[in-house]
């Protein structure tokens, strides 16, 4: 039950101000955004959880965490790489 | 385990986990039983549940050489003639979703199961059950489907039968269709036949049909723009038979996906089958789809895409053959097959993580075909 | 899919798993639990455990919301389901879980109209295009779930709608968790704290967990690398010393929650003093029920619901796996009276249960595997 998507915002729709027409990899469906504290914009990204929009995705975050997960993968990589190097000796 | 047991050269020492691990194969492998006292939605889904309902009811009663195999067409000789002879109902709802219909599937289907077989499909049968009410232009549109469907299939529809049943049963409308077809003397196919070394494709993107007609139904709200992979495979079939000699098995991969092919191959043969996730082809959509329904993509039902296994050494060339016919554009090589252990499917995650796919328990799709 | 494939970097993971594997202090033994259901799916589904030292052992938690319902609730909902009129809808993980009598399938088999939807929202347009139906939407799940009941229900008194109903069984995540840290026979060195009920509860809530009980916890996201990542977090800290709550998943989890989710849940609905869990018992205060403005939605009190205490079957040891005192295939009946197509107990049944990922996923021999999956 913990199963939580993110999606992107494509449209609020203005009949209906609570709900937003969010896109998980080309598929579509009306989410619920009434617990977001702020209304999102289309672009926006939203944690999607049985029909409603829990939690807007924080991008700097999200981007600061990649950017972590990055650096251990090229450290990684490096040190792999000094290790070959240092093999072929 | 006794110490001679223990210390048998080249017996490894079990770990209390492994132990457990073999007594739970060797559960799985005693006869089936049904113990239900009615039918669900899991028997009808194509796992387990239908496997064993098969296993300890249809072939306790109906037992005969023919009908042991359960491969998708029984096989016989009759006057030194090869057939191939098949049976399939047709429950889905909704009737009309995109990219087809029941009619598309009635023919397709039956056409697939007896091509997959090696056979060449000539002629299908159709019985069509009505439910009172149910439009006339629809079953004109129906009709006008099946008709299309069997003229690009290159087969004929030679016999029919219509029932018509009160109004609240049959959903609209039910179709069985049987279908008989003609195998080559040389061509020897066998869910039973895979080896290790060989290679394990699937013909194209998985999944599509079953989403398809899933958002179709219109209870999940979900919109995208997805067709159902409904289609006949003879033509790309006959052409993989042609011209790869060492085909060992073909199977559509129809209710239960992708999955319950692989584990039915394993089953049959023996052996394990270990696919890379990486290399299986999902199109975006239907990998959104399963997502936010937590569906995996390889349970779900294809109509139009077969799963073959053939020697490794001519895996290369089955798959180029493949993707030169239309409906193989996306064909792909997604594992293969080793020794051990035996009857399991393993797959490599993306990740780099190792799981097995085990047969589907319950239903997470109702009626998809 | 952005925010999901970048987390399931092989070559990342690889890096992560050198960088715990030089945290681990080869004499000991470190067990980790990762509370949430959803954690030990994605476990077992990506085969995360291959990335860990032998050290390193994952104990799986009770936070599997389908897991804890006592069979005597699933009865009460086909008691409901049987009303005549009454069309109960219910997320897909419940159709299977078997009751005193049978599961929601195979109620259905004897004639109730038990409805899988994805959505409470989904119930609730049932009801308006079905005015001649109870509809009753079962309602499962921790504090991630029940702002979506709360706000269904909101919905539905804004409509005036006369024929919706809840059948209320959200359960909350800190008494879990307090249960299993009073619990003698668990001794763990740290949390993967559930991700997504974190959303709406934020992170302060498990302070009490590293002041009270000396345990770090970090909170943690549900794809492979979050989830390694929180792993090795949790080895930093105690290498370092440290004890306290992190947040990993902070691209989704304020650390101060939601408070409008927090704000309608408070609103629609209040604690139980107490609620039985499957295996744990009755624990005080652990769940929620409508509160009296809210009856007219209130299933349990439009329909006379029997309550009656079904025990577990005598050889389900569901409890001692929901603990993490058991591994899946230690339970007795693992494997073999217990199967996904014949479960005896909810963890078999859930596809976030421990043994359900263990026998779906997870049931092979590493050693026998190694060489099989060696391209």
């Amino acid at each position: 039950m913990c199963l939580g998507i993110p999606g992107e915002i494509v449209e609020i729709l203005t009949a209906r101000p609570d709900l937003a027409m969010v896109d998980v990899s080309g598929v579509q469906r009306a989410i619920n955004i009434g617990l977001l504290d702020e209304v999102p914009v289309p672009g926006d990204w939203i944690l999607i959880h049985v029909g409603f929009a829990l939690s807007k995705i924080d991008e700097a975050e999200a981007k600061a965490a990649l950017d972590f997960l990055e650096s251990i993968g090229q450290a990684y990589a490096d040190e792999m790489a000094a290790l070959q190097a240092s093999a072929i000796d | 385990m006794t110490d001679t047991e223990m210390y048998q050269p080249g017996t490894a020492h079990k770990t209390r986990e492994e132990e457990v691990l073999d007594r739970i194969d060797r559960t799985r492998r005693a006869r089936a039983r049904v113990k239900e006292e009615r039918i669900t939605l899991s028997h009808g889904a194509g796992g387990k549940a239908t496997q064993s309902l098969i296993e300890a009811i249809f072939l306790e009663e109906f037992r005969c050489s023919e009908l042991e195999p359960l491969e998708d067409a029984a096989r016989f000789d009759i006057d030194g003639v090869r057939l191939a002879f098949t049976t399939d109902s047709y429950v889905v709802s909704p009737l009309f979703f995109p990219g087809g219909d029941i009619g598309d599937l009635a023919v397709n289907g039956t056409v697939n199961d007896l091509s997959v077989s090696g056979a060449t499909p000539l002629y299908l049968s159709v019985g069509m059950i009505l439910e009172e009410g149910f439009p006339v232009a629809d079953l004109q549109r129906i009709a006008a489907s099946i008709r299309r469907a069997a003229t690009a299939a290159h087969v004929r529809i030679a016999t029919g039968d219509t029932k018509v049943v009160q109004r609240g049963k049959a959903d609209g409308c039910y179709i069985n269709t049987a279908g008989v077809g003609v195998i080559r003397h040389d061509i020897v196919l066998g869910a039973d036949r895979a080896r290790p070394g060989d290679a394990v494709l699937v013909s194209g993107p998985i999944g599509d049909h079953g989403v398809t007609v899933m958002l179709a139904r219109g209870e999940l709200d979900i919109a995208a723009d997805l067709p159902s992979d409904t289609a006949p495979l003879n033509g790309i079939v006959a052409g993989l038979l042609a011209a790869v000699p060492g085909v060992r098995a073909m199977r559509d991969a129809t209710r239960g996906g992708v999955a319950t092919v692989l584990n039915e191959i394993a089953r049959a043969s023996e052996v394990a089958v270990v696919i890379d996730e990486a290399a299986v082809p999902v199109r975006n959509e239907v990998r959104g789809a399963c997502e936010i329904l937590g569906i995996d993509p390889l349970y779900v039902a294809c109509e139009g895409r077969f799963v073959a296994v053939v020697d490794g050494a001519q895996a290369e060339l089955a798959v180029e053959t493949l993707r030169a016919h239309p409906l193989g554009a996306g064909a792909a090589i997604i594992g293969r097959v080793v020794a051990d252990p035996p009857t399991l499917v393993l797959l490599n995650t993306a990740f780099g993580g190792t799981r097995i796919v085990d047969l589907l328990v319950g239903d997470p799709l109702p009626r998809i075909c | 899919m952005r925010y999901v494939d970048e987390y399931r970097d092989a070559e990342t993971a690889r890096a992560l798993a050198a960088r715990i594997a030089a945290l681990v202090d080869p004499g000991r033994e470190y067990k980790f639990m990762e509370v949430c259901g959803g954690h030990t799916h994605t476990i077992y589904k990506h085969g995360i455990e291959d990335y860990l030292p032998e050290n390193i052992t994952l104990v799986h938690g009770p936070g599997c919301p389908v897991c804890v319902i006592p069979m005597g609730r699933v009865d009460d909902a086909i008691h409901i389901a049987r009303q005549p009129n009454v069309l109960m809808t219910s997320f897909g993980d419940m159709m299977r879980v078997p009751g005193g009598d049978g599961s929601f399938f195979d109620s259905n088999a004897e004639g109730t109209n038990i409805k899988m939807v994805y959505s409470p929202l989904d119930a609730l347009k049932i009801a308006r295009t079905n005015p001649d139906q109870q509809v009753v939407f079962m309602a499962i799940g921790f504090e991630t779930t029940a702002p979506s009941t709360a706000m269904t229900i909101l919905r539905a008194a804004e409509e005036g709608l006369d024929n919706f109903s809840v059948f209320c069984n959200h359960v909350t995540i800190i008494p879990a968790i307090k249960a299993i840290l009073d619990s003698p026979d668990l001794r763990l060195d740290g949390f993967l704290g559930p991700g997504h009920v974190s959303t709406v509860i934020g992170c302060r809530p498990y302070e009490f967990i590293c002041s009270s009980y000396g345990k770090p916890l970090v909170v943690a996201g549900f794809e492979p690398l979050d989830i390694l990542q929180s792993i090795y977090m949790l080895m930093l800290q105690l290498s370092e010393g440290r004890c306290e709550v992190e947040n990993q998943y902070n691209r989704v989890v304020p650390w101060d929650g939601n408070p409008v989710a927090l704000r309608v849940i408070n609103q629609t609905m209040e604690p139980r003093t107490y609620f039985e869990w499957r295996g744990l018992g009755f624990i005080n205060y652990s769940a929620l029920k409508l509160r009296d403005a809210y009856a007219k939605y209130d299933a349990e009190r439009l329909f006379a619901v029997p309550g009656v205490r079904v025990a577990d079957p005598k050889a389900c040891q569901c409890g001692e796996v929901l603990k993490g005192v058991l591994k899946p295939w230690e339970c007795k009946v693992f494997g073999t009276a217990c199967t996904p197509e014949t479960p005896i107990g909810t963890c078999m049944v859930s596809p976030e249960g421990a043994c359900a990922a263990y026998y779906n996923f997870g049931r092979f021999s590493r050693q026998r595997v190694r060489e099989a999956t060696q391209v």
